[in-house]
């Protein structure tokens, strides 16, 4: 016997709220960091370590300065999902609440902080 | 009740004597990774905010990074990319319901490590 009414039948979206529209977002941002992946961590590896000057003009170039922007964002955003899912996990109560706040806040700072150091790197180096 | 085997039955698999399959460990060697990379990717952030600050800002964060302490964060923080980059492409593959069977998961896991491995030979030839 089902104990669902029929409307949340209809609506499908189950007992979480939202359906499957966060495994769905995270199945995005992962096939996005597929593609941004090698290209912003070869790069990376070969300019890490290096002078000032080369650091500020390898990201100064359109193309590094485009994927590191993407791969930062896409990536932040794919390990506040992947932290989400690891929260739910294995916290619960007050401190499932607190550590999904603070995750979120976090990982959007650091996905402005890096957006910002690019562009400024990009147009003033 | 009273004929119950009470002393000779199979007990059910145990956490510490069981011995974990491949890919067990290797799922959870994926989430550890995916949550480890947190701390790598704030310090490449800061790295990149040290760039746009200035030269002494960016001597101090470079510094680090090529420390050898920071060799040592960067050097796993890439081991744990790759892993979790070929690891999270058979997800992907699984999510469309295909690999699913023994024999293919224990291969498409070798498949995995063999390619993470390689990419990080390529990485550190970079570096």
């Amino acid at each position: 016997m089902r104990y669902q009414t029929d409307r949340s039948r209809v609506h499908g979206l189950g007992s979480a709220k939202t359906g499957t529209a966060h495994f769905w977002e995270q199945r995005i941002s992962a096939i996005a960091l597929v593609i941004l992946t090698p290209l912003f961590v070869f790069p990376l590896a070969y300019n890490l370590g290096g002078s000032f000057d080369e650091v500020r003009e390898a990201y100064a170039h359109p193309l590094n300065a485009i994927v590191a922007i993407a791969f930062i964002v896409t990536a932040m955003l794919h390990l506040y999902q992947g932290l989400q899912v690891v929260i739910e996990d294995y916290a619960g109560g007050r401190w499932e609440l607190f550590l999904l706040i603070a995750t979120r806040l976090m990982c959007s700072l650091f996905a402005l902080t890096g957006v910002f150091a690019i562009l400024k790197i990009a147009f003033t180096a | 009740m009273a004929n119950v085997n009470q002393g000779n039955r199979p007990l059910s698999p145990h956490l510490q004597v069981y011995r974990m399959p491949l890919n067990a460990v290797m799922s959870i060697t994926h989430r550890a990774t995916g949550v480890g990379m947190a701390v790598s990717a704030m310090l490449i952030t800061w790295w990149f905010l040290s760039a746009a600050t200035s030269e002494e800002y960016f001597a101090t964060a470079n510094g680090f990074m090529t420390s050898w302490l920071g060799d040592i964060i960067m050097f796993f923080s890439m081991l744990g990319i790759w892993y979790h980059f070929c690891s999270g492409i058979r997800h992907l593959v699984w999510d469309t319901g295909s690999g699913l069977g023994q024999r293919r998961v224990k291969r498409s896991g070798i498949a995995a490590l063999i390619c993470a491995a390689a990419l990080s030979l390529i990485t550190i030839i970079i570096a």
